[in-house]
């Protein structure tokens, strides 16, 4: 691991090149500029650690880059260039994984969570209010108890 | 529905335990597995298993007297071929070097495609090193690498008598290796 | 010798922890006082040895002890001594020193200002954090020593990241821990709870500040953190969706939760089970991170060098510690009487719907962070998830939760109305709206933005009436409504300020959402138009750092042919170590940063050198990390509320069975 990890630094390291990117791969007209970046972010650079391809150093993010901006400029849409990534870096590549079998339980999570938790509620409080314990005004000790915690401090 | 028993209650008290028994049992897996080498967050199969390498043709190294070769020249070669993208600069490259040039010796068809290389710091690379290559291609651009998936240098793909990819290394292949590669390659 | 005495520390500091995690609860099981008397001394004793431990290292590294394999790795006689010392924890060895010295430190304060608290649960509660000390001193004697010698010593060490040689970062860690370990605490007023099978307002009133310590230091730290990944790693962006910071807002979510949810227990003794639960889960979360960083796992930028025997020995660690605690929990919550009923709509339901979202938004990062593991390792499958899904998955959550929000503190305990409160905040509403419609037809933001900056002003506006209200504006005399705000409880008033920080975040969020950049390339004298700004280069010079060589660019940056600010963005080349780093160039206003990056530099088209910039013009950038200080300000000023401060003396009769 370590080794490995050793490895992908040299790879990392080499050539080196640019830092930042170069004035060239940004396209002249900002509309279209504007979707080459939207579908940049939408790629993950391949070589480094959790950061998309409009966020990279690294030498093979640039030149995905370029491809972007190459596609978009020959008049591909944003699924098409994403599509034509795709198909050469799998899905790995993708940022937002695609919803398929694979992904089903994580694109559910936040409505199997929502859910999941207001059906546990309603069935706490249904068992609750089988109980039936007390009625829902405050009584004068509950009053008195609340103002002694939130009131202004006794002088 | 309207009420839940005792011993349903029960149950969903035990929901944190058993998820995190089961992750822990997850987390375990994959701690062997790094150890082993099995699990590998970070080797990822390439999308080209099982399917035709891309079309590509590309031009010679200049100088290296090599023939160039294309996507054409990789079916109905009646054997595996070794496809092995390296550039001089690539430190890796050269301690998977040592390997490429046993295979070579063995008769194994290597290619290489040399990637954002200058020709001539990649014919003294060959000078020094020795030649593996039956074919050399540049990839001066750097555009072939991509349709084909490449992550960096050095990155190699054992192409089937059937013309598919049947195997892909992204890093160097070491001598650790070489008994699996050369059953892929017989 | 310092070393062998640091390392001789801690091994008394385990003896010790071994004796504090036995004898109280032992004590307090066998009723015998003289025994529980025992945690504190032990307690005490603990972090003296554990301090010694500590400073013992920080000795090593103050005086690059490179017969210290430890300091050879992570430092060098050329750094800053500021450095240098922070070099002690900005390792993996060190770091858990670190670690172990804040839960010392909370376990000291649990014996020192736990003289009000019930002596069995205090002895609980001390063995519990002593078995926490065990587990990881353990962990650090077994495969981390950070006392191990090398020899023959080298010469120097070789140096530390020089990504983390920044004041920023070596202050995030100690930060961070104080959150983490903060919830130890409040993890271990869960487990005695759930072994002496009672939770009471008393309990509520414990746990409350100690979760509110721990949420407001866990603020302060995700807060410099992002403002570090903002400035030094030059981007542009401030928060990347990357696991380790996903680590760490896991537990600082479950915190926010836990933090109301103890409201609730102490006002109104309902939702015991669930604050139980939520204490166990914070602490659980919080270790699920120290494991992902350091086992190996996940790859992240931030991601200390790892060991998979080092993980293994975290996984059985922190098998022991939740797994235990949640089987505790199923055993011995059903013995807790569910209390306190509620109406639906109420103050108590209020803070049910903020815990199922702030759960739902935790549980949403949680998987998302996990799933590629668990699918690789279950399907074999790679895929990533990004900041795309990340955004898309939560903001669906987030949203209703800032909208309630506001209205949440305002309405009534047990049952309320709805009406009244939403008259209440017309004005907010009114004003949110207003914001809105200016914001997309003056201001020309996109919807999103637009909507971050009413949401923004909804809550700063809804912290605003929710103080008024209870004032009493409205029903009687400004002047005597503000004399009557003074008086209100600071914990009314660090509520409402940490409500208005979230809003101030949401702003500076809102206004990232319309922050732009330009990428040009320019030769010495020439200048671009970007942002209502003329940007020229001066020029590109050498410059000699202490431990670093730099190339430096100075920009000056006019409007209508007059300087506005002069920027300095370098490139660093530390030749130990043979690493460059950016350092970026932001000069804010409060209200929005200009910042600047220098790029490669090379030969232009008609042959003279220019260099590559990439300005940003970041609007309203300043208040996501305002908005946090805010938050965590709020958090401190109900700490130092009297009546949250000091435990509920009300314990004491409860537990002879007298009325609360």
């Amino acid at each position: 691991m370590t080794r490995l990890l050793l490895l992908l630094a040299l790879l990392l390291a080499a050539p080196a090149h640019a830092q930042i990117g170069d004035t060239t791969y940004r396209l002249e007209d900002p509309a279209l500029e504007a979707r080459a970046r939207a579908v940049g972010r939408e790629l993950r650079c391949l070589v480094c650690q959790n950061q998309s391809i409009e966020d990279s150093d690294a030498s093979l993010a640039r030149d995905l880059r370029i491809l972007v901006r190459e596609q978009i400029a020959a008049g591909a849409s944003d699924e098409e260039t994403l599509r034509f990534v795709h198909q050469r870096y799998g899905d790995f590549v993708l940022l937002r994984p695609p919803v398929g079998i694979h992904t089903v339980l994580l694109w559910a999570t936040p409505v199997l969570f929502l859910g999941g938790g207001l059906i546990a509620i309603v069935l706490t409080r249904r068992r609750r209010a089988a109980t039936g314990i007390g009625d829902t005004e405050l009584s004068a000790e509950e009053k008195a108890r609340l103002a002694r915690l939130e009131g202004p401090p006794p002088p | 529905m309207s009420t839940m028993s005792p011993s349903r209650r029960r149950v969903l008290l035990y929901a944190p335990l058993a998820v995190a028994g089961a992750a822990g049992l997850g987390f375990w897996a994959m701690l062997r597995g790094l150890q082993d080498g099995s699990f590998n967050p970070r080797g990822v199969p390439s999308a080209l298993i099982g399917r035709a390498p891309p079309d590509f043709a590309l031009p010679e190294v200049e100088g290296a007297n090599l023939p160039a070769f294309a996507a054409g020249d990789l079916r109905g070669t009646g054997r595996p071929v070794l496809v092995n993208f390296w550039a001089s600069w690539c430190v890796p490259c050269i301690i998977e070097h040592p390997q490429l040039m046993a295979l070579h010796r063995e008769g194994v068809p290597v290619l290489g495609v040399n990637y954002k290389d200058r020709p001539a710091d990649a014919r003294s690379f060959l000078q020094r090193h020795g030649n593996p290559f039956a074919r050399l291609g540049a990839d001066q651009p750097g555009r072939v690498a991509i349709e084909w998936g490449v992550y960096g240098v050095p990155e190699s793909y054992v192409i089937g008598r059937d013309g598919l990819v049947k195997w892909r290394w992204a890093g160097p292949i070491t001598a650790e290796m070489m008994p699996e590669l050369r059953r892929l390659l017989a | 010798m310092i070393p062998e005495l640091g390392h001789f520390a801690l091994i008394l500091a385990l003896m010790v922890a071994l004796s504090q995690s036995i004898l109280p609860l032992w004590g307090a099981q066998t009723r015998d006082a003289r025994l529980m008397e025992s945690g504190p001394p032990l307690a005490l004793a603990q972090m003296v040895a554990v301090a010694a431990g500590f400073a013992s290292l920080l000795w090593a590294f103050a005086t690059n002890d490179t017969t210290v394999s430890n300091v050879v790795a992570n430092s060098h006689s050329a750094k800053p001594m500021i450095f240098k010392l922070s070099g002690a924890w900005g390792n993996h060895e060190g770091s858990m020193v670190l670690w172990v010295l804040v839960l010392a430190l909370c376990s000291a304060a649990v014996a020192a200002f736990g003289r009000d608290l019930p002596s069995a649960l205090r002895a609980r509660v001390l063995s519990v954090l002593g078995m926490i000390s065990v587990g990881f001193l353990s962990f650090i004697l077994a495969t981390s020593n950070p006392f191990d010698r090398v020899w023959p010593p080298p010469l120097d060490g070789q140096g530390l990241n020089p990504l983390l040689q920044d004041i920023g970062l070596a202050m995030h860690p100690p930060l961070l821990y104080l959150g983490y370990v903060g919830y130890a605490v409040t993890f271990a007023f869960a487990v005695a709870a759930l072994i002496e099978g009672r939770v009471d307002a008393a309990w509520g009133r414990w746990v409350r500040p100690w979760s509110l310590a721990a949420w407001s230091f866990l603020t302060l730290g995700i807060g410099l953190g992002s403002w570090w990944a903002y400035y030094e790693l030059g981007w542009g962006g401030y928060w990347f969706w990357d696991p380790v910071e996903n680590a760490s807002l896991l537990p600082w979510l479950a915190g926010a939760a836990l933090l109301h949810s103890a409201i609730v227990v102490e006002k109104r003794e309902a939702l015991k089970i669930w604050t139980v639960l939520l204490a166990l889960l914070a602490f659980a979360l919080s270790l699920l991170g120290t494991f992902l960083v350091r086992s190996g796992v996940l790859n992240s930028v931030h991601a200390f060098a790892s060991d998979p025997a080092r993980g293994v020995f975290i996984l059985v660690l922190l098998g022991i510690y939740i797994a235990g605690a949640f089987a505790l929990f199923a055993f011995r919550a059903p013995a807790m009487a569910p209390q306190g009923v509620f109406a639906p709509v109420s103050r108590e339901g209020g803070i049910v719907l903020n815990n199922l979202l702030l759960c739902s938004i935790c549980a949403v990062v949680l998987v998302g962070t996990l799933y590629p593991l668990f699918l690789d390792l279950l399907a074999g499958r790679m895929i990533s998830v990004g900041p795309p899904f990340f955004n898309l998955a939560t903001l669906p959550l987030a949203l209703p939760l800032v909208m309630a929000m506001a209205a949440g503190p305002l309405l009534a305990w047990k049952r309320a109305a709805l009406w009244p409160v939403l008259q209440r905040l017309w004005w907010a509403a009114s004003l949110a709206l207003l914001v809105f419609l200016l914001a997309m037809f003056l201001g020309g933001a996109p919807v999103m933005p637009a909507l971050g900056f009413a949401i923004g002003m909804w809550l700063i506006a809804g912290a605003a009436t929710d103080i008024l209200d209870r004032a009493g504006l409205g029903r009687t005399g400004i002047g005597n409504a503000l004399r009557r705000a003074r008086g209100l409880p600071r914990a009314a008033w660090g509520a409402a300020i940490a409500h208005a920080g979230v809003g101030v975040t949401v702003l500076g969020m809102a206004g990232m959402g319309m922050a732009t950049d330009k990428l040009v390339a320019l030769t010495p004298g020439a200048s671009t138009e970007f942002a209502g700004y003329e940007w020229r280069l001066d020029g590109v010079r050498d410059f000699q750092g202490p431990n670093y060589t730099a190339r430096r660019a100075t920009i000056t940056v006019l409007r209508d042919g007059r300087v506005v600010q002069v920027m300095e963005p370098s490139k660093r080349f530390f030749p130990i170590g043979r690493t460059t780093t950016t350092e970026t160039a932001i000069r804010t206003n409060g209200l929005r940063d200009l910042y600047a990056v220098l790029g490669e530099e090379r030969d232009g088209p008609d042959g003279r050198r220019e260099a590559v910039l990439r300005l940003h013009n970041n609007p309203l950038a300043p208040l996501l990390w305002i908005g946090s200080l805010i938050m965590a300000l709020g958090g401190g000023l109900s700490l130092t509320d009297r009546r949250v401060r000091v435990a509920a003396p009300a314990r004491r009769g409860a537990a002879q069975g007298a009325p609360a």
